[in-house]
């Protein structure tokens, strides 16, 4: 056996040396990806032009991964503009985003949905003891149902009918109920497949909010960010029911409009009671919001939809996501920026939305939130 | 093991020199009639899963080897045939699945794996279009990977150490009970644990180090499991040589037991390596992601690539899934130029012994 | 430091009280120290998961051990982990009997039967598979494997529907099921337990083989009656390596597997749950609360690995004799 000496050490300097050289080698990187072939939206460009910095700073944010797209490119534009700020949105989810932003790790949050009271109490701690938490409305998007039904397109249905699809009561495509709806299409006897989520999103929870709201007691449950009906099968995030409902015929699912136009999907156009059925456009969720009320106190500003609206054009199935910061006693060195990059994005960043599937919101609560954002503190 | 068996049969056997042996091309003659059996009676029999005309063709090429050579060696011989063909049977098996996830990864790629998708990070890039790259997410894998590693190595390889040269009594017990129930923590208890010590009651802010805490706590399991192992296998008789010349213990763990065992503990440590690598959920909770580099892990917000295939996956565009496989790509090169690393130092430093 | 003469005819293995030179101190303190830093961290993450847990479990409104859902999030919260042990013991266990021999075998081709040539490369790979992030392993099946198995699926209920086991409830259902997910879990610890077993199969003494090859025994003899029995604590100790990351694997179960609060004896239904899975589909949009009961859930993932050590410690404490050091 012959033993070598220093073994260890020199295994230790080849390893360091590699190492070292591993990161001279690529301590080359830019972040500079603008001379890179990446074709920015005409829209987003033409809004980044009139964009009021607000003091520079690092921004951590973190929640709703329904805005998240949106947010992007409300970053990527604002971080253009305003050199010397870096943003920072993670989408983990709205939950996630709260609890964050409550332990005060965050400067806001972006939610699918409005605090809960509790939520708002515990806020105090990291508002500085003098204000809490706020929900402001900034974009909101229609939820589409897509489906993979080869031969049929056009697909009409109403809400006591998607209620009881995905509740396992109509399991089969050629239900009288769904031919009553279709009368010219030729609807195959094969299984529907219902596909829901199977993590916790806000998607589903507005999505089974429509139900409760328009279906009446086909949906028997309560509703919630957990899928509760029994049956179905479920996938893991927006994409992979997205995915599933595209490479499984016969099967239906819910996700955000862009999903849908990201893997040419066709989606159910809703009957609502209106002259007619409603299609899954940014439009017609505009329309919907539109019609919101108000709920929230003081700043608050978080909406209710009416679900069972039978308004020419208004699409239900729609979601409104808010972002979350306190009213008073924000943190002095995250303040400036987080008031530049709100008033950004609750200004001149509401153009170009409806190009990404997402619906800006109205102009009436619109200038509440404006105004709201200038008194941030 | 190539010349095995120069048949010295014991003398209750049959006896010596009378053996029959099958040709050398036996085996694959039997390989090729069982294929084509399979094929006559799955297209016969109307069988439309491919899988099926595998698995007749597999027992029909194992029965038949077994049948022919008991014939003709006998039973010895043909449970030996019966063996050599299952191992190879699990090794075909095997590869098929990991072969094809290989290629599928490497296929998908390359698609947007190009100099620039290394050397730029995520800054500007909209998400749902092309463009961007990955270098923020190298530089805090490297950075994360190679701090929980400091930490997590030599309390690992010396906790070994520990449980196999010292260990007596109650606290070794207690060690290495410890250490199983280690191995079970999931990931994202790792992360909250640290996020809940280390980011909301000592208040330090989201870092690379932060990350780099849990993942030690991954990773120090792997390291004291395999190197344990491995230690255990060092034979007892030259411990007891190089004491008995007189060299203290400790040099005899340092230049003995730890130079003999030096390939094992490498492989266990690539295979920690390899695991913390891959963690997502640690990185979500403790180092946040960024879309930009930062190159200091002691203090910001950085990405990582299991992240970044992560955050890529969950966009859910064309785009992004290209992205997304390309950052895999290069995790798997990364580990894979490690593991040429941790081999060639293995193979170097390892003394020269009987072994194959 | 010194190599004083007088103590070179002291006893090997057992430490303690021989113990007096510097260096020897020095390095008995840093190993020791190590260990016992590794139990203030276990104790540390034990203390605080026990903590959440109890706060958990004691507000919650349906029976922990029984209930099938998981609602943490609601008011009252309802929560309970039966089918999440069910589903994560389950997949680990089809996990567990696929690789297991299978890993074995390649763990044997590669030290005992390939040709060097190709021995050294195929190691090589196997060792890399073993690196591939569970991420790819997930993107990986949801894309590839589930339509693959879709096959397979069908043929198990055509077969062998009578078993109860392999029926499906509804035939022509995606196989997004704990029987696929267990197989992808297969081939995600197939290297790592190849890997570990393969190391150990390369310890075997070369005499031991020698001795049985001269007494006329055949390569597998060589291997049945001194390879396998030598390698056997190394086995149990890579199987436990390979079964801890199949119990607490997140993304690959989470991207193939189709979850719902079900449990059913039918592997085949895309129905179930694990542990591991939950906390990640159900973490994102979790309060303060939703957290804790999560990290109940993973405390009791803990006590799983737990039991299935202590089981493996067991056996491999039977068969002491055949390790190679006395420690």
């Amino acid at each position: 056996m012959k033993l070598q000496r220093k073994s260890g050490l020199r295994a230790l300097a080849v390893g360091a040396a590699a190492v070292s050289g591993a990161l001279v080698l690529t301590a080359c990187g830019s972040d500079n990806n603008s001379g890179s072939s990446s074709p920015s939206t005409g829209a987003s460009n033409a809004a980044a032009g009139s964009i009021k910095c607000g003091s520079k700073g690092n921004l951590l944010a973190s929640g709703s991964t329904a805005q998240q797209n949106a947010v992007n490119v409300w970053v990527k534009n604002y971080m253009q503009a305003c050199p010397g700020t870096q943003i920072n949105y993670k989408g983990t989810g709205s939950g996630a985003g709260v609890t964050e932003f409550l332990q005060g790790s965050t400067a806001f949050a972006g939610s699918d949905s409005a605090l809960k009271p509790d939520q708002i109490a515990q806020s105090k701690k990291v508002c500085g003891g003098t204000g809490q938490a706020i929900d402001l409305p900034m974009v909101g998007g229609p939820i589409a149902v897509g489906y993979n039904l080869p031969g049929v397109s056009n697909l009409v249905l109403d809400a006591p009918t998607l209620a009881k699809i995905f509740n396992g009561k109509i399991v089969k495509w050629n239900d009288p109920a769904i031919a009553k709806l279709n009368p010219s299409a030729k609807l195959p006897s094969t299984a529907i497949q219902a596909f829901h989520r199977s993590d916790e999103s806000g998607t589903t929870d507005n999505f089974t909010k429509y139900l409760i709201g328009a279906a009446g007691s086909e949906w028997p449950y309560s509703g919630g960010k957990a899928w509760q009906a029994k049956g179905g099968q479920s996938a893991q995030g927006s994409s992979g029911v997205a995915a599933q409902v595209k490479q499984t015929a016969g099967s239906i699912g819910y996700f955000e409009l862009s999903y849908a136009t990201a893997g040419s999907i066709p989606t159910v156009a809703v009957d609502t009671g209106a002259s007619q059925p409603v299609q899954a456009s940014s439009d017609n969720a505009s329309k919907m919001i539109a019609d919101a009320k108000v709920v929230g106190t003081g700043d608050d500003l978080s909406l209710k939809l009416d679900y069972a609206t039978k308004a020419d054009g208004a699409y239900p199935i729609t979601l409104v996501t808010y972002e979350i910061v306190c009213d008073k006693g924000n943190k002095s060195a995250t303040l400036g920026a987080t008031k530049g990059f709100l008033s950004y994005i609750a200004g001149s960043g509401q153009q170009g939305l409806s190009g990404q599937g997402y619906a800006p919101i109205p102009a009436e609560i619109n200038a509440k939130v404006r105004s709201t954002i200038d008194a941030l503190s | 093991m190539s010349a095995v068996v120069q048949d010295q049969p014991r003398s209750d056997l049959r006896p010596p020199l009378a053996h029959r042996r099958l040709p050398r091309w036996a085996p694959a003659a039997v390989a090729v009639a069982a294929v084509a059996v399979a094929c006559g009676i799955g297209a016969g029999a109307g069988l439309s899963s491919h899988l099926q005309w595998g698995l007749i063709a597999l027992i029909l090429f194992v029965v038949g080897t077994y049948a022919l050579t008991s014939l003709v060696e006998g039973r010895r011989q043909a449970k030996d045939r019966v063996a050599t063909s299952l191992v190879w049977a699990c090794f075909i098996l095997a590869v098929v699945p990991l072969y094809s996830l290989i290629e599928t990864t490497v296929a998908k790629g390359v698609k947007v794996l190009d100099g620039n998708f290394l050397t730029h990070s995520m800054g500007g890039v909209i998400t749902t279009g092309p463009g961007g790259g990955v270098y923020h997410a190298i530089i805090g894998t490297l950075e994360q990977v190679g701090l929980a590693s400091l930490m997590a190595v030599p309390i690992g390889l010396f906790t070994a150490i520990y449980l196999v040269e010292y260990g007596r009594g109650r606290l070794a017990k207690a060690v290495t009970f410890f250490v199983d129930v280690m191995t079970g923590i999931p990931s994202i208890v790792a992360g909250l644990f640290i996020l809940a010590f280390w980011i909301i009651i000592l208040g330090f802010g989201y870092s690379g180090f932060a990350g780099s805490l849990a993942l030690a706590i991954l990773m120090m399991p792997v390291v004291v499991r395999s190197t344990e192992e491995m230690l255990k296998l060092v034979p007892n008789e030259l411990r007891e040589a190089s004491l008995a010349l007189g060299v203290p213990k400790w040099r005899t763990i340092l230049k003995v037991v730890l130079p003999t065992s030096v390939g094992g503990i490498l492989t266990g440590v690539m295979l920690a390596v390899a695991r913390i690598a891959g963690e997502t959920a640690p990185v979500l909770l403790l180092v946040f992601g960024n879309q930009l580099i930062n190159n200091n892990p002691f203090s910001g917000a950085q990405s990582s690539l299991p992240y970044y295939v992560y955050e890529q996956y969950a966009n859910g565009n064309d785009a992004s899934y290209d992205r997304a496989w390309a950052a895999a790509l290069v995790l798997i090169a990364f580990v894979m130029i490690l593991n040429l690393l941790a081999r060639g130092l293995a193979r170097w430093k390892a003394p020269k012994t009987s072994g194959r | 430091m010194d190599t004083t003469p007088t103590d070179s005819l002291a006893p090997p293995a057992p430490a303690g009280k021989t113990v007096t030179r510097a260096g020897d101190r020095v390095f008995l303190g840093l190993s020791r120290g190590s260990g016992i830093l590794l139990l203030v961290i276990m104790a540390a993450i034990a203390v605080f998961l026990t903590v959440r847990t109890i706060s958990a479990v004691s507000q919650d409104h349906g029976n922990f051990l029984t209930t099938f859902e998981w609602n943490a999030d609601n008011t009252p919260p309802v929560f309970g982990i039966a089918v999440l042990a069910y589903g994560t013991v389950v997949s680990s266990v089809i996990a567990m009997v696929i690789a297991l021999p299978v890993s074995i075998g390649i763990a044997l081709f590669i030290s005992h039967y390939a040709p060097r040539r190709v021995a050294s490369p195929l190691a090589y790979v196997v060792d890399l598979l073993a690196a591939v992030p569970s991420i790819v392993y997930g993107l990986w099946g949801a894309l590839y494997l589930v339509p693959h198995m879709q096959g397979l699926t069908a043929w198990l209920d055509q077969y062998l529907g009578w078993t109860v086991v392999f029926k499906q409830s509804a035939p022509g259902t995606a196989a997004r099921s704990l029987f696929t997910v267990g197989i992808l879990l297969a081939i995600m610890i197939i290297p790592i337990i190849t890997n570990v077993s393969r190391e150990v199969f390369r310890q075997v003494p070369r005499a031991h083989e020698e001795a049985a090859l001269a007494l006329g025994a055949t390569r597998w003899e060589v291997v049945r009656m001194s390879v396998l029995p030598f390698a056997r604590s190394g086995i149990v100790s890579a199987s436990m390596l390979g079964l801890g990351r199949a119990l607490g694997e997140t993304m690959a179960v989470a991207t193939v597997l189709s979850s719902s609060p079900v449990l059913t004896a039918h592997i085949l239904d895309p129905a179930g749950g694990t542990f591991a899975q939950n906390i990640a589909s159900h973490f994102g949009e979790a309060t303060d609360f939703g957290r804790d009961a999560l990290i109940a859930s993973g405390l009791v993932l803990f006590v799983i690995t737990l039991l299935v050590n202590g089981a493996a410690r067991m056996i491999i404490a039977r068969r002491k004799e055949y390790s190679g050091a006395a420690a």
